[in-house]
């Protein structure tokens, strides 16, 4: 356990709790942690474990109703807990120093940047200002930041997303601390974004020497980041390690459902599906005796599980003497014997054209009412929201569109629904052109055959009204039932076909779970028996094991009806995953379409090549060029003249990319790219993600 | 799985349902206080005949104090009685049957004006909101004290006079309230399916997106009572209130207000009942609010 380096964090059998009205609530349970300097640690773990409490227990900022009742937290040897307000105040922000989740909130809107990152030299270490102000401006430097200087004077809001959680770090770092915590630092950002940021974050703790806690739920970005990894479960560790280790000897059998819940690059959603780990989290009251996560384990054995508590204990034969597991049956169980989990699923059969997208294009006028734009006679500007989109989607096909935000995908999923019009082309679903037509006039026929599965899984339900009632309203506005008793029957049979039980329909949605009112959402969209669903990231806002579940679900039904499934999100592993076909959108415009193996391997358009860099996989035997963009999305306002992803294109020719649209450029039967670079130039181009042989052939 | 009944509210269920938010009411002190408050005046008021000792309207015994025998009946005047003789705990009790119908009465046409201007603002948005706006804006820019004053003196004292008065004058505030409420849930999923499946405008309205912005309308609701409450007292004052000589808290203040040093007793209980009235709206409101909060 002794180690060269010096420790800098310690922590021993950390009991946390939360005492509400319903009594105590233990959060984080006997939680031990060494973090020596330099060194990174990834706490991973989903929705409710106990990660961001762990975090907030190390800055002690407990909150009024929670509180540390157990063990000990020592920072360079001193134990936090015995500090008065006055040594915690100095310690924080000057030798530990704490990463948000959203970047926004983190800065204060009413101070300029260069304020808000001089303070913190000004505070800690009594210096002048004029030193200050070159610090700030060395460390804008420092995160990559283009033109520190005019930064420095801007205020949050005129600064993009991503460029808002680089200044975030800049301000962490200032003080140069010995720790930083980063809780879901990228969350809210953009995946090529992401990727910026999380290989700032590794370059700058190497170049401080700063040791890194960082908390995420994404594996695949704890992979890229972290030398050692804890999974936490239900409030406890479950099982940590070397990063080597623990990603290629998973133990514990929560851990192993993890990667199984993970689209990772040799999943495939007929021939080796997602494995969702049943059952939900328990909640902090009623966690089982014994294991927590006992209920959903496939290796739970009475006795040796339950009802004693679990101690955790170290791995052998890893070649990692700190790899620890909470498991009595670790040894006992072989996860590789048990690999052929999945059922092979039958292929879908591809049927006649459903949807057409032709010449469609969706323009925003943004009127200017400033006098400067009334003299200059530009009081209208357009924004172009969807430009010239051509693709089609045949029958029992599922058809993902990818981009980031901004990129449009929205937009034309509104265009879809009827809450738009187009502004020029066609939109064709079974031959009827409704790209023109707005919902009110469309027929209860049409509205039951699209049909749309949203994003927010507390937003998708009415709060106020039962589940039954929003599942009969929606059957009888379709004209599948005629009379209650009818839509009732309806209504239960599809609470069968979510797998939900069926008392469900008198329940409010508050009292469902996120992945619950997600099936739900999955079951209303259905009711219709539509031939086509729209699904706006379904998955998105779920932890992982219930996004797997969700997502086999929503696949599962579609295989039943037929139905065409337009996927939309802005994650490459999900859409590789379960999409026939890609489309990739920059700025309104595709930048390539084609079926799912042409667009996952050359020639690729150099924005889906560093969308696929982006994606972080969580598999450290797949190897990934690292590709990171400069530069953040320029303004719909003001798109670029040339090719719309000229700004940061890192394969950019010269002036034509510039000033001419791209043709767009047909690669055999469906795979089309829009770049100047011709296709045998990007033909040469080398796979970003390279499969390991023994993966590819199971 | 038979014994699901239809998710259709049955008129058991919305009983049920008024029972667990009682429950949950008792979950807050400063509710129940103001509960209390509320229910013993609403109490007093629907029980008046059986509750007064006397006729309101009787002349008895001129300016006896509080506690002074009655000398026919050898009964006790509790609160003394007024100029003309009448027994003032007598009339404060009938008193709070005028207050009890109007103020709600009031403020419930003030809510349905305001709620159908607010919904209409915040969802339709553009031109329409554009006029209610203005006109709240315009509305809400006079003296509400002129206001009431220009309605009454040219339409006559009567109820419903007050009742138009009222509505007239706090409905924009309602619509501001409402509107910004919708502004905020018109952009939720639930509404957008709603949409999509061809729901009509105000069915979207009414029954997807109002009884979601119910939490804060209701601790509003107390509230404006309230100021209901004293708006009906204040008119009294005025004389703008409702026409002698049915008892009314705000008149029976106005018309002693000249004994005042004399005879304190004839304006100090009319004014008890009123605050402690007001008192408990807007303790219900507070603790509402608390409650809200809560989960």
């Amino acid at each position: 356990m002794t180690d060269s380096r010096d420790t800098i964090l310690e922590i021993r059998d950390l009991c946390i709790s939360y005492f509400t009205r319903a009594g105590e609530i233990p959060a984080v349970i006997d939680f031990s942690l060494d973090l020596r300097a330099g060194e990174s640690v990834g706490l991973v773990g989903e929705s409710g474990c106990g990660k961001s409490t762990v975090a907030m227990a190390i800055m002690q900022y407990m909150g009024s109703n929670g509180g540390i009742v157990g063990g000990s937290i020592k920072f360079k040897g001193r134990d936090l807990g015995e500090l008065g307000d006055e040594e915690l105040r100095r310690l924080r922000g000057k030798e530990i120093s704490m990463v948000y989740q959203e970047p926004m909130a983190a800065l204060n809107p009413s101070l300029t940047i260069g304020r808000q990152l001089m303070e913190v030299p000004l505070t800690h270490e009594n210096v002048s200002e004029d030193e200050a102000r070159q610090r700030a401006i060395a460390m804008l430097s420092d995160v990559r930041l283009p033109d520190p200087e005019r930064v420095m004077d801007a205020y949050p809001h005129q600064i993009s997303g991503g460029q808002q959680q680089r200044v975030v770090i800049a301000m962490a770092l200032l003080s140069n601390p010995s720790l930083l915590l980063l809780d879901e630092p990228t969350t809210a950002l953009d995946v090529t974004v992401e990727a910026g940021i999380v290989e700032l974050v590794a370059d700058l703790s190497r170049k401080y020497g700063t040791a890194l806690l960082y908390i995420s739920h994404n594996l695949g970005l704890i992979l890229e980041t972290c030398d050692r990894v804890c999974v936490m479960y239900s409030g406890e560790v479950v099982e940590e390690g070397t990063i080597d280790s623990l990603f290629t000897w998973p133990k514990h059998p929560y851990t192993h459902g993890l990667f199984g819940c993970i689209p990772l690059p040799h999943a495939d959603k007929n021939a080796a599906p997602l494995v969702p780990i049943r059952g939900q989290l328990p909640l902090p009251h009623e966690r089982p005796d014994g294991c927590n996560f006992g209920p959903r384990c496939d290796y739970f054995q009475d006795g040796a599980c339950a009802p004693a508590n679990v101690a955790i204990q170290t791995v052998t034969g890893t070649g990692d003497n700190e790899h620890r597991v909470r498991c009595n049956r670790w040894a006992d169980i072989d996860h590789k014997a048990a690999i052929p989990q999945g059922i092979v699923k039958p292929p879908m059969d591809v049927g006649e054209t459903v949807l057409e997208v032709d010449g469609m294009k969706k323009y925003y006028e943004v009127h200017d009412r400033s006098i400067g734009a009334m003299l200059s006679g530009e009081s209208v500007k357009y924004v172009k929201a969807n430009e010239a989109l051509d693709f089609a989607a045949k029958r029992g096909e599922t058809l993902a569109i990818v981009g980031e935000s901004g990129c449009g995908k929205s937009t034309f999923a509104k265009v879809l629904m009827g809450l738009e019009t187009v502004t020029e082309g066609a939109v064709r679903l079974d031959g009827k052109e409704i790209g023109n037509e707005e919902v009110q006039s469309r027929s209860p026929e049409q509205l039951g055959s699209l049909q749309m599965v949203f994003q927010n899984p507390n937003d998708t339900l009415n709060p106020s009204h039962t589940i039954g009632g929003q599942i009969m309203r929606v059957i009888r506005k379709f004209g599948v039932a005629n009379t209650k008793a009818e839509a009732r029957d309806i209504m239960l049979r599809l609470l069968d076909t979510v797998k939900l039980p069926r008392d469900f329909a008198l329940r409010r949605p508050r009292q469902l779970s996120g992945g619950q009112k997600q099936r739900i959402g999955i079951a209303r969209a259905f009711a219709g028996n539509p031939s086509m669903v729209i699904a706006d990231e379904p998955v998105s806002a779920l932890d992982v094991s219930v996004a797997a579940a969700v997502t086999e679900l929503l696949m599962d039904i579609q295989r039943e009806h037929k139905t065409t499934l337009l996927f939309i999100s802005h994650d490459l592993s999900v859409v590789r995953y379960l999409s026939d076909r890609i489309v990739v959108m920059y700025l309104g415009q595709i930048m390539e379409a084609g079926t799912t193996d042409d667009v996952f391997s050359p020639p690729y358009h150099p924005y889906t090549e560093a969308l696929l860099s982006a994606v972080p996989i969580a598999d450290p035997e797949v190897e990934k060029r690292h590709i990171v963009l400069e530069g953040a999305l320029p303004s719909v306002l003001n798109p670029p003249k040339g090719c719309p992803f000229v700004t940061r294109c890192p394969r950019k020719l010269g002036a034509i990319c510039e000033n001419e649209r791209p043709a767009v450029q047909k690669d055999g039967d469906g795979h089309a790219i829009a770049c100047h670079i011709s296709l045998d130039e990007l033909r040469k181009i080398e796979p970003v993600i390279k499969v390991p042989e023994r993966q590819a052939a199971e | 799985m038979t014994d699901i009944s239809a998710p259709a509210p049955s008129a058991g269920s919305a009983l049920l349902r008024a029972l667990k938010s009682f429950a949950l009411l008792r979950e807050s002190g400063v509710a129940m206080v103001g509960a209390g408050l509320v229910g013993f005046w609403i109490l007093v008021a629907i029980f008046a005949p059986l509750v007064s000792p006397f006729d309101p309207l009787a002349t008895l015994q001129p300016l006896a104090k509080p506690g002074a025998d009655y000398v026919k009946g050898g009964g006790t005047f509790l609160l003394g009685t007024d100029l003309l003789g009448r027994d003032i705990l007598s009339r404060i009790i009938w008193g709070s049957r005028t207050v009890l119908i109007y103020a709600p009465l009031a403020t419930l046409c003030a809510y349905t004006v305001g709620i159908i201007m607010g919904l209409a603002a915040g969802y339709y948005r553009g031109w329409i909101d554009d006029v209610l706006s203005r006109l709240s804006d315009i509305i809400l820019s006079f003296p509400v004290l002129v206001l009431y004053v220009i309605i009454i003196a040219t339409f006559g004292a009567s109820g419903l006079n007050i009742v138009l008065a009222i509505t007239f004058a706090s409905a924009p505030g309602v619509m501001r309230i409402v509107r910004g409420l919708v502004l905020d849930l018109r952009n939720r999923d639930y509404v957008a399916a709603a949409q999509t499946r061809g729901e009509s405008s105000w069915y979207i309205m009414l029954v997807e997106i109002l009884p979601n912005a119910r939490g804060p309308l209701i601790v509003d609701a107390c509230l404006r009572l309230g100021y209901v409450i004293i708006t009906i007292g204040v008119l009294g004052f005025l004389g703008l209130g409702l026409p002698p000589p049915d008892p009314d808290w705000g008149g029976m203040i106005n018309e002693y207000r000249g004994m005042a040093m004399s005879f304190p007793h004839m304006i100090v209980f009319p004014c008890i009942a009123i605050s402690s009235l007001i008192l408990g709206f807007n303790l219900l409101a507070d603790g509402l609010r608390e409650i809200s909060l809560r989960d």
